[in-house]
């Protein structure tokens, strides 16, 4: 069994209420934080455990941390950001119905280490359960004296706010979470400059991510170091993957960072392999918007290595050959899957979702959508392919934040690696719209 | 004061300058053509990405390149800096595709589009894409919306620079329009219908880079390019009362604000902008109304000549000046001082 950090309490009953939490050890990194540490060594901890942000980009905490800016006399802000929208990922939702407390002593030790006294949950739209599960714990946290003013007498003030999105992806992009937290239409802000430096409110801001704040609690406890140990390289700790698709046993699990792809997949403890005995065809490693690679790239790099679960193993090889590990939403699809199906399900999320602010997402999300529809239709040509490849190069990198390249890298890699699927729909449309067509092809039995 | 070299010329501006403002400062070929950003709207810029040029090296101190394009309006020059815009074919080629993307929904009914010969997106179009669409689809099309009766709103043409968003926050007291709804179905709108009706609401035709917002007391009157544009001005309480009038015969067609060579309305002497009221440019039509100053001068380029052109230094000129002085002319060979070519 790896070793788990954040999910290790996840199975006692009752883990979501005050009591339970505190009687297994629940808040310790508060009374630690406060008696026995001062926010300069919390920040110096979290950089040396290497902690990177869990919510996909993966830059490494402790230095966006460190990159606060602190002026006198006005007051820094934690967000969380827990609108947690990314297709495949599911995490943040797990943990917070399981461990809403973890969330908030993660809140109160990272508040502690940045300064703040007021801090926010920014909270995804459709999680309005969760929202209930959330607000019931803080309440719980106030009562017991976790928050609020004097902080357990030891003299801290702080309050956590939540706010309810309003069921949009880009507001889990932190510029425009922090619109949207302000009350403004939830368009990405043009950086510089940053949150760290002006952001909530114009205020220095940090935002992270809920597995992030969790992971924090962990470190104090044990120490930058003992975090650091586990993992490979510079992928330290642990992460959640939340694997879906044809899977035996899809779901969240806690992986020590450095766990081969191939045994993720393949092994009882963890995904138990492909669903109905079929082969892997193609796995999203980190939510849709990472490249798609096909089954022999996800398991072993192109120089033959094994690849691992970790920032870098999965990005070797850059594009050409390597994907993302993203905010850890593992997609495996078998080998019935349309892949050319699958990319239009993912290209009309990224339309539908554009904030519509730059011209080349705004268009080219919707015509790359109509495009794949096309294919779809068996009215496809060869040429829509290449177009699809160039309206997908003049998207990447050109727009103010990062939803357009989410838009192209999905297109990129599909085209990349699946380049015959797209020709097949060319080629046979007659069969192609003939929605059994892929059972037919495999002489399967139809579901 | 920060060094920035822009396709080789080199100028010094003062610091926190924007690169897209350093290359006006230098004129001619080298500016990047801007639709969204304009200089008089505080937090404009960034959205059409038509500005888009490629910066080789950030600075003096830290000279790594910019991994991506940046957008010139929005990006601030360092001691330093190396962009490249028109020499570089990176640059050229993204920008096409921006244009594209900006052409792939817009309706190019410009034969019975006011704005047609005084278009941005024309020029555009016209100087930085390519001939042919590619876009097969149908285009986008949305209802029509009564703002008002001196203001025409053509969402269909719009393409949401929010440079009339700007003038409505920061020219009127209150903004009853904005963007409603997300991505490629977002559209100007005001507030269920309210008419956009307050002194200063007229400056949005001005902004507006296409025939989104155009003048309904112009409506169909003429082309623009029949019309005669000759520079006024008058008393007026409210504004500066500095415009352009548009005549034809000894009529006045339209009254707009005096727009420089990028495009956007003057500034004053004090450094304010020439904003028109809308008692000037809707309820003064007449020659008696205002003292005349003389024709407009307009762009080369423009369809709107008559004659009055504008001096305006060519890239391939600043280009030769500067290989000539430094006796590189010959390395270069005879193409080079084409832009097309580089």
């Amino acid at each position: 069994m790896g070793k788990k950090l954040l999910l290790e309490k996840v199975n006692i009953p009752g883990i979501e209420t005050y009591e339970v939490y505190r009687r297994e050890g629940g808040y310790k990194s508060v009374e630690k934080a406060l008696k026995e540490m001062t926010p300069e060594a919390m920040v110096e901890e979290v950089k040396k455990s290497g902690l990177r942000g869990r919510g996909g980009a993966g830059f490494p905490t402790g230095m966006k941390w460190s990159f606060l800016a602190k002026p006198e006399g006005v007051p820094r802000h934690l967000v969380c950001n827990a609108d947690e929208s990314e297709p495949g990922t599911f995490k943040d939702r797990y943990l917070m119905e399981k461990l809403p407390h973890l969330l908030i002593e993660g809140m109160i030790v990272s508040s502690i280490a940045l300064g703040a006294n007021t801090s926010y949950i920014y909270i995804r739209g459709e999680y309005a359960y969760v929202y209930k599960i959330m607000e019931k714990a803080i309440r719980e946290a106030y009562a017991a004296g976790w928050l609020g003013k004097n902080i357990q007498g030891l003299g801290y003030d702080l309050d956590v706010h939540m706010q309810i999105g309003a069921g949009a992806y880009i507001c889990g992009e932190e510029t425009a979470l922090l619109e949207s937290l302000e009350g403004k239409r939830g368009n990405p802000r043009i950086k510089p400059p940053f949150p760290a430096v002006a952001g909530l409110w114009g205020r220095p801001t940090v935002v992270n991510n809920v597995e992030t704040i969790m992971a924090v609690v962990p470190i104090i406890n044990l120490g930058g170091d003992a975090y650091a140990a586990i993992g490979v390289g510079k992928s330290t700790g642990t992460k959640l993957i939340s694997a879906s698709g044809h899977l035996n046993k899809p779901g969240v699990y806690e992986i020590e960072l450095g766990l081969p792809v191939e045994e993720f997949i393949y092994s009882d403890e963890y995904c138990g392999g492909i669903r109905n005995g079929r082969k892997l065809k193609a796995v999203v490693a980190g939510g849709s918007s990472v490249p798609i690679l096909p089954a022999h790239l996800i398991t072993h790099t192109t120089n033959g290595e094994k690849r691992l679960m970790s920032y870098e193993s999965l990005a070797d090889g850059g594009f050409e050959s390597g994907t993302m590990l993203g905010s850890g939403g593992f997609i495996a699809m078998d080998e019935d899957t349309s892949i050319v199906k699958n990319l239009y399900t993912f290209t009309r999320f990224y339309h539908h979702e554009s904030c519509g602010q730059c011209s080349p997402c705004r268009e080219g999300t919707g015509w790359m959508e109509k495009i794949l529809n096309k294919i779809l239709q068996g009215k496809g040509t060869l040429e829509d392919v290449d177009l699809l490849w160039d309206l997908q190069k003049n998207i990447e990198g050109k727009t103010i934040c990062p939803l357009g390249d989410a838009a192209a890298w999905p297109v990129a890699s599909a085209i990349r690696h699946f380049r015959a699927d797209f020709e097949e729909y060319v080629r046979n449309p007659g069969q192609i719209r003939d929605v059994k067509h892929y059972y037919r092809l495999h002489n399967l039995a139809e579901a | 004061m920060a060094r920035v070299t822009i396709d080789d010329i080199t100028i010094e501006v003062p610091d926190g300058t924007t690169i897209l403002n350093a290359a006006r400062m230098i004129g001619g070929d080298v500016v990047p053509p801007a639709m969204c950003y304009y200089s008089s709207l505080k937090t404009s810029g960034g959205y059409c990405r038509t500005c888009i040029v490629k910066v080789e090296q950030g600075s003096e101190k830290d000279p790594r390149p910019m991994p991506k394009p940046v957008a010139s309006c929005r990006t601030t020059v360092m001691d330093g800096m190396v962009v490249r815009n028109i020499t570089s074919p990176e640059v050229l080629e993204a920008r096409a595709g921006v244009v594209e993307f900006l052409l792939a929904n817009h309706p190019l009914d410009c034969p019975v589009c006011d704005q047609a010969g005084e278009c941005h997106l024309q020029d555009l179009g016209y100087q930085h894409g390519k001939a042919e669409t590619r876009y097969e689809f149908p285009r986008r099309e949305f209802e029509k919306i009564d703002i008002g009766d001196k203001i025409q709103l053509h969402m269909t043409r719009c393409i949401l620079c929010y440079r009339c968003v700007k003038v409505a926050d920061q020219l009127t007291p209150s903004r009853v329009h904005g963007v409603l709804n997300r991505g490629d179905v977002g559209e100007i709108s005001t507030y269920i219908q309210h008419a956009i009706d307050n002194e200063m609401s007229g400056n949005i035709i001005d902004v507006c880079p296409v025939g989104a917002l155009t003048d309904k007391t112009f409506r169909f009157k003429s082309r623009v390019w029949f019309t005669k544009p000759v520079d006024a001005h008058r008393d007026c309480p409210t504004c500066s009362g500095k415009v352009r009038l548009w005549y034809k015969g000894d009529e006045v067609l339209r009254v707009t604000g005096r727009k420089d060579e990028f495009g956007e309305v003057i500034k004053n002497e004090d450094g304010s902008t020439a904003w028109v009221c809308n008692s000037c440019r809707f309820d003064h039509k007449k020659t008696s109304d205002w003292v005349i100053e003389g024709p407009s001068k307009v762009q080369r380029d423009s369809v709107i000549g008559a004659n009055h052109y504008l001096h305006e230094v060519k890239f391939e000129t600043q280009l030769a000046q500067k290989f000539l002085e430094a006796g590189q002319r010959a390395e270069l060979g005879e193409g080079f001082l084409n832009p097309n070519n580089v």
